[in-house]
């Protein structure tokens, strides 16, 4: 069953300097007990999805039901079984972390005693209890985003919205922040999580939306993506030009595809599955080879990327621009988002490449 | 998963509902006033500078026209011109959490939906209430008494908190109209210094030009001010016969009830259209 329904969501701001189509037919459907997320760029229309779904805004056109209840006509339904944690941290900072929670426990209608204890268990579970009983404003930046997230979780909600979890948190406080998300998600919480990054999405996320100027230009599971970008490549920049064809030998023996080469930066590229442990044959090997290099890494796929295949636009050019129209165009690329909605075929970068087939 | 406990409550949430969660944002609200000391101690001090700046400085210049005491001439309208200002305690308050993100994880939860706007105005009510008491004392100490008993005084300090409630009720529809706390401040002191300075307050109507009389007759500030005057036995000199010299409590009832009227209607619609 679907917990989350959205159908053709449109999203029209009224702003002084014109319209902004925010959200432009936007379909989801969130199994219940799985992970969506929802991958986009700046300005893609990420919050305002997790805002209409929380009720906080009416589209203009098109529906969405949470939990079986419509969002506009069943609002109030809707938020006896939602948690939200929006962009940015939403707790008063002039009460302390348990006044907090328990405020929302109670706003969620629990008893007071339920509430109490309800916000003891999240303090505990969020690594607050130390800080319980100061007042937020003296809290740090993660401390505030963990409290924000502990009141979506007040009420016990059986869904989550979470916008952006992890923006601004450094890179441990983001690992336990992913822990706490996993442990919801245990215990059977359905969850739609918006992020910028496609590792955050492949860890948390069971199918991931891109949306891209208020629509969805493709979904899949993170694997599906990345296959799609071309998953994980090793680049490999010698230092002689002579040196291309004997390297491209070593490459081809331990590369998973195409491979291509640029001649006039001595660049060579080749998909791999076998990660780390295949940039280390290839090394051992190029230095068997007496290969000298200049650079040579392992390139993971990033949202750039995905963006780039998908829809030959990077990612930064959709901010604000409310459109693909002014983003880069680019010759390589096949399709520009797709005008029916299906996920453009993704095409290699190689327009400076001679692609050949491997073998 | 457990069943969730609140499943059972009706959608609107019921009569019930919304006094319990009005009471509960309420005192959230009460709850920050110590934890921001800075805003009462400023609103009180600011008042009681008024007190001495008047009482002291140009109250000597300013003679009654029947007589009597200027300090006690002036502190009913202190207190009126502080539950005035409640306006603006309101606006900044609302604008405040709604810039913070506060209001957007109200609206997300299965809460009454009076209950924002109700708790914010009580609780302006009961902080201004505190204010008062506090101005009372000092009001007091400069030579201030009520001169009537105890039900001419509660019913004046009725009258002023029902005052208090629909000043608050203008704060919250500029609160929710103004994009942010300095401009909600602005906003407040660019209306409310000429309402309280177009009035009674500080000195008699009779000394105004003929043309700004009927202005600070009917000024609602200046009717709340006669009307406490009047319950609590203070100087109360009036320029002419006239319905605000005769009626001055039936006139702040009315005040109280048109802004009322007026204002919660609109600030209602404004927190409601905030989902367009
Ligand atoms: N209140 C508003 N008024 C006018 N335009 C808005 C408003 N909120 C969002 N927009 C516009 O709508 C579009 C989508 O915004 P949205 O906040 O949903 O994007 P997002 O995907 O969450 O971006 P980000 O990653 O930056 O948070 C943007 O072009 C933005 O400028
Ligand atoms: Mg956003």
């Amino acid at each position: 069953m679907n917990a989350i329904i959205a159908e053709g969501l449109v999203k029209i701001y009224r702003a002084k300097s014109g319209d902004i189509r925010a959200l432009d037919g936007l379909d989801l459907a969130v199994e219940e007990g799985s992970v969506l997320g929802l991958l986009g760029p700046n300005g893609a229309g990420k919050t305002t999805t997790v805002r209409i779904l929380a009720t906080l805004l009416r589209p203009d056109a098109g529906r969405a039901t949470v939990a079986g209840f419509d969002v506009v006509r069943d609002a109030h339904r809707v938020r006896t079984v939602i948690g939200l944690s929006g962009q940015y941290a939403a707790v008063d900072e002039n009460l302390t972390a348990r006044e907090n929670l328990v405020m929302f426990g109670r706003l969620y209608q629990l008893p007071h005693a339920e509430a109490r204890r309800r916000a003891g268990e999240l303090l505990d579970q969020f690594a607050l209890a130390s800080a319980a009983d100061r007042v937020v404003k003296t809290y740090s930046g993660g401390m505030r985003r963990r409290l924000d997230l502990a009141s979506a979780l007040a009420g016990r909600p059986r869904l989550l919205f979470l916008d952006e979890p992890t923006t601004g948190l450094d890179p441990r406080s983001r690992l336990g922040m992913w822990e706490v998300i996993r442990e919801r998600v245990r215990e059977g919480t359905t969850l739609l999580l918006t992020t910028q990054y496609l590792e955050e999405a492949d860890a948390l996320a069971h199918g991931i939306a891109v949306v891209d100027a208020g629509r969805i230009i493709a979904r899949g599971t993170a694997d599906e993506l990345k296959a799609q970008v071309g998953g994980e490549r090793i680049e490999v920049v010698v230092r002689e030009p002579a040196a291309i064809a004997r390297a491209v030998q070593v490459l081809s023996r331990h590369g998973d595809g195409e491979w291509a080469t640029d001649a006039h930066t001595r660049r060579l590229t080749v998909p791999t599955a076998g990660g780390a442990q295949a940039l280390v044959r290839i090394v051992r090997d190029l230095d068997e080879a007496a290969i000298a290099i200049d650079d040579v890494g392992l390139r993971r796929p990033t949202l750039d990327d995905v963006f780039l295949a998908l829809t030959g636009h990077t990612a930064a050019a959709t901010e604000d621009g409310n459109g693909a129209g002014d983003g880069i165009s680019r010759g390589d690329t096949a399709g520009t988002g797709g005008g029916d909605g299906t996920p453009p075929i993704p095409i290699r970068r190689a327009v400076e490449q001679t692609p050949r087939k491997a073998e | 998963m457990t069943a969730t406990p609140h499943a059972a409550t009706s959608p609107t949430g019921g009569i019930r509902q919304a006094v319990s969660d009005g009471l509960i944002i309420t005192w959230r609200n009460l709850k920050r006033i110590p934890r921001i000391p800075e805003l009462a101690i400023f609103a009180i001090v600011q008042s009681i500078m008024f007190v001495l700046l008047f009482a002291f400085v140009f109250g000597g210049a300013i003679p009654l026209p029947d007589g009597g005491s200027y300090r006690e001439f002036l502190m009913p309208g202190i207190f009126a011109q502080t539950v005035t200002f409640a306006a603006a305690t309101t606006a900044v308050g609302m604008t405040d959490d709604l810039n913070k993100g506060i209001i957007d994880r109200f609206r997300s939860l299965p809460m009454a939906r009076s209950a924002v706007l109700s708790g914010r105005t009580l609780s302006d009510v009961v902080y201004n209430g505190g204010i008062l008491v506090v101005l009372m004392l000092s009001g007091l100490a400069v030579g201030w008494r009520v001169h009537t008993g105890p039900v001419e005084f509660v019913g004046a300090v009725a009258l002023l908190l029902l005052f208090t409630y629909a000043m608050s009720w203008i704060g919250v529809w500029v609160g929710l109209s103004v994009p942010s706390v300095e401009v909600a401040n602005q906003v407040g002191f660019t209306v409310l210094f000429p309402l309280t300075f177009l009035s009674n307050i500080f000195v008699p109507t009779q000394t105004l030009p003929w043309w700004l009389r009927p202005v600070a007759e009917w000024n609602p500030v200046s009717a709340l001010t006669a009307a406490t005057r009047q319950l609590w036995g203070n100087p109360n000199p009036f320029a002419a016969a006239g319905f605000p010299a005769e009626h001055p409590i039936l006139l702040t009832l009315i005040w109280v009830a048109v802004l009322i009227a007026i204002f919660a209607p609109l600030g209602v619609r404004r927190y409601q259209s905030m989902s367009r």
